[in-house]
């Protein structure tokens, strides 16, 4: 199977306009991925879907990645001209790294028994453009697996045919997967409460839980 | 009186599509179309407490007579996130977590979740618990398939007595089980680098003789079911899967080689020692529930062949890795995505690891929720008491299904 390098040299040739980056995996298990944009996502999936080299037929999960907002130091060197002299300097400057939410897709192709191909996309922000394309066109297999990454993580599957919740209950609000995450503190009525629980009923009942 | 139980409830997102969750049939379509029929359809909810079910699932089921139109399942009822669990807890800590997720074959689901941690740590495993591990998920394997056409003929009507001959068979196969892990069916037996305890004295020898008597037991089992009458009646041409949408819809495991096509982990990927073990692939023609029924048969057989290489190969030596540190295990930051082939279908694990001790992203990939993603596909045009025998052909279990 060709290396991801030559994967995304070949969708740029292909999908004009593409917006492509190979996310490196520092990791042991050394599987890379590749980023796309959402605006060109559906055709690089066809692309990939439909390609004969590679004709990744299969795609076996997606799931979706909650990277909330941080603080990140970051080391820059430079060189600056002091008294007549060169010398390096060293900088550390702290960032925000802005969050956002990530879909990851891992495709296999079923006739060449090859893979896996990562795919990923990202949402602009956290709260307000929450947008990435459905790939449920190309594969059925998102359609539910998109439904929940909808509903546990809140991203928004563009085309998605049928995007409802899927694990939770219809009028639930908030999505649960989300690093930021605050279970609600009615969740559970038990007739004795005790511990956490009891804790947890007393704020929410205040009137009715005196002893 | 039809009830619109689809309309998408109370959810309301201010960036949804347009029409989002609305109906897409018509509740009345042909309403006085020249047939004799007013053409009414009628909405029914199967399940959620239905033993056809397996499970807390239900089925909004739309019928035309008898005849289904529309099939849209439901899910959650058993929801406890698993994975937002397993993000709060070490990588240790999730193990007997696992063993919850498909309740009929643990130690498969300890198998794939050591095999991702290990492939994001870049952990290795001794050999005697490579053969530890097959040993064990074959066994899982009998089991999950034997219980499976109890069901399966139960849901057809032959109430209890082959079911219980299964369980019968899955007794012996628990028994086995709880010698060497302490538990029946939550057996967290797994460990990153290995297993947690060696074989007991025996116990390889008790092995062989059930798996030797294995095959006595399917044959019996078949002469009840192959060539039954009424199985053949109710199960031949039903819920027909193309093999170029089974392959589209992610459906893996016996249902996808029941459409024929050859595609097995075991093979593809030869994760842990499978590749130096000789068994053959089973593949259907049809793609119908018989063949289903058939290829699960034929893959107890090979099952068996398998065990029996285990068992004459297994080499003595440690079963687990004594350089990790299993408690407080911090894999470098990364991630990985491992998969193997439970007995359900394909079982993967993806993890993130940003360096600390818990993971940062855990995913499981459970097999029986995306093998029901073209149930509606099999049972549209069937009668509604073939969606029963349809989903019982599926293979679900609802621990996995809603994690």
């Amino acid at each position: 199977m060709e290396t991801l390098e030559q994967i995304k040299a070949r969708i740029e040739a292909a999908v004009a306009g593409a917006k492509l980056e190979i996310i490196p995996n520092p990791g042991p298990a050394n599987q890379p991925s590749l980023l796309v944009d959402t605006a060109h996502a559906l055709a690089v999936a066809r692309f990939l879907h439909d390609d004969a080299a590679l004709q990744l037929d299969y795609c076996s999960n997606v799931t979706g990645v909650d990277w909330p907002e941080k603080a990140i130091t970051e080391k820059i060197h430079f060189k600056q001209v002091v008294n007549g002299v060169e010398r390096e300097f060293e900088q550390v400057i702290e960032k925000v790294r802005p969050g956002f939410l990530e879909a990851v897709y891992h495709l296999y192709s079923m006739r060449l028994k090859t893979g896996p191909v990562i795919l990923r996309q990202r949402t602009a922000n956290r709260t307000d453009n929450v947008r990435v394309a459905s790939l449920t066109p190309v594969w059925r297999s998102c359609e539910f697996q998109e439904r929940e990454v909808y509903d546990l993580f809140g991203i928004i599957f563009d085309g998605h045919p049928d995007l409802r919740r899927i694990l939770m209950w219809d009028e639930f609000t908030d999505h649960p997967m989300r690093k930021d995450y605050v279970p609600p503190d009615d969740y559970e009525y038990e007739p004795t409460p005790h511990g956490p629980v009891q804790e947890k009923a007393r704020r929410h009942y205040p009137t009715e839980n005196k002893e | 009186m039809i009830a619109n139980l689809d309309d998408g409830g109370g959810m309301e997102h201010p960036g949804l599509p347009a029409g989002a969750g609305a109906p897409n049939y018509e509740l009345r379509p042909k309403a006085g179309g020249g047939d004799g029929l007013d053409g009414q359809v009628l909405e029914v909810s199967m399940g959620p407490h239905h033993p056809s079910t397996h499970g807390v699932f239900r089925m909004d089921v739309v019928l035309d007579g008898e005849t289904i139109v529309k099939l849209k399942p439901v899910f959650g009822y058993l929801h406890r996130n698993h994975e937002k669990i397993a993000e709060n807890i070490s990588y240790l800590g999730s193990i007997p977590y696992t063993d919850r997720l498909d309740y009929f074959c643990s130690l498969t689901n300890n198998w794939a979740y050591t095999l991702a941690v290990e492939k994001l740590a870049g952990v290795t495993v001794p050999e005697r618990a490579e053969y530890l591990r097959i040993i064990c998920a074959e066994l899982t394997r009998l089991l999950n398939h034997a219980c499976l056409i109890g069901f399966l003929v139960q849901d057809m009507g032959a109430l209890g007595t082959p079911l219980m001959y299964a369980f019968r068979e899955r007794e012996k196969i628990l028994d086995l089980f709880e010698e060497l892990t302490g538990a029946r069916m939550m057996c967290n037996y797994m460990r990153f680098g290995g297993c947690r305890a060696d074989a007991p004295p025996g116990w390889l020898e008790r092995v062989a003789k059930v798996v030797d008597n294995f095959p006595r037991f399917l044959d019996e089992y078949e002469a009840l079911f192959t060539e039954n009458e009424i199985l053949i009646a109710r199960t031949q041409g039903v819920g027909i899967l193309p093999a170029e949408l089974a392959i589209n819809a992610g459906v893996t495991g016996p249902m996808l080689r029941a459409s024929g096509v050859n595609y097995d982990i075991r093979k593809v990927d030869s994760y842990g020692l499978y590749g130096r073990f000789d068994f053959r692939i089973p593949l259907g023609e049809h793609g119908d529930v018989y063949d289903r029924y058939m290829i699960r048969v034929l893959e107890m057989r090979e099952s068996v062949k398998i065990l029996q290489q285990a068992l004459r190969d297994i080499p003595s030596g440690p079963v687990i890795n004594p350089k990790l540190r299993l408690r407080g295990l911090r894999p470098p930051i990364g991630e990985a995505y491992a998969r193997i082939e439970a007995p359900k279908g394909e079982l993967g694990f993806f993890l993130i690891s940003d360096g600390s001790a818990n993971p940062y992203r855990y995913r499981v990939r459970p097999p029986s929720l995306i093998n029901l993603t073209i149930l509606e596909d099999m049972c549209i045009g069937h009668k509604v008491a073939d969606a029963v025998i349809i989903l019982g052909s599926v293979d679900i279990v609802l621990g996995e299904v809603d994690r």
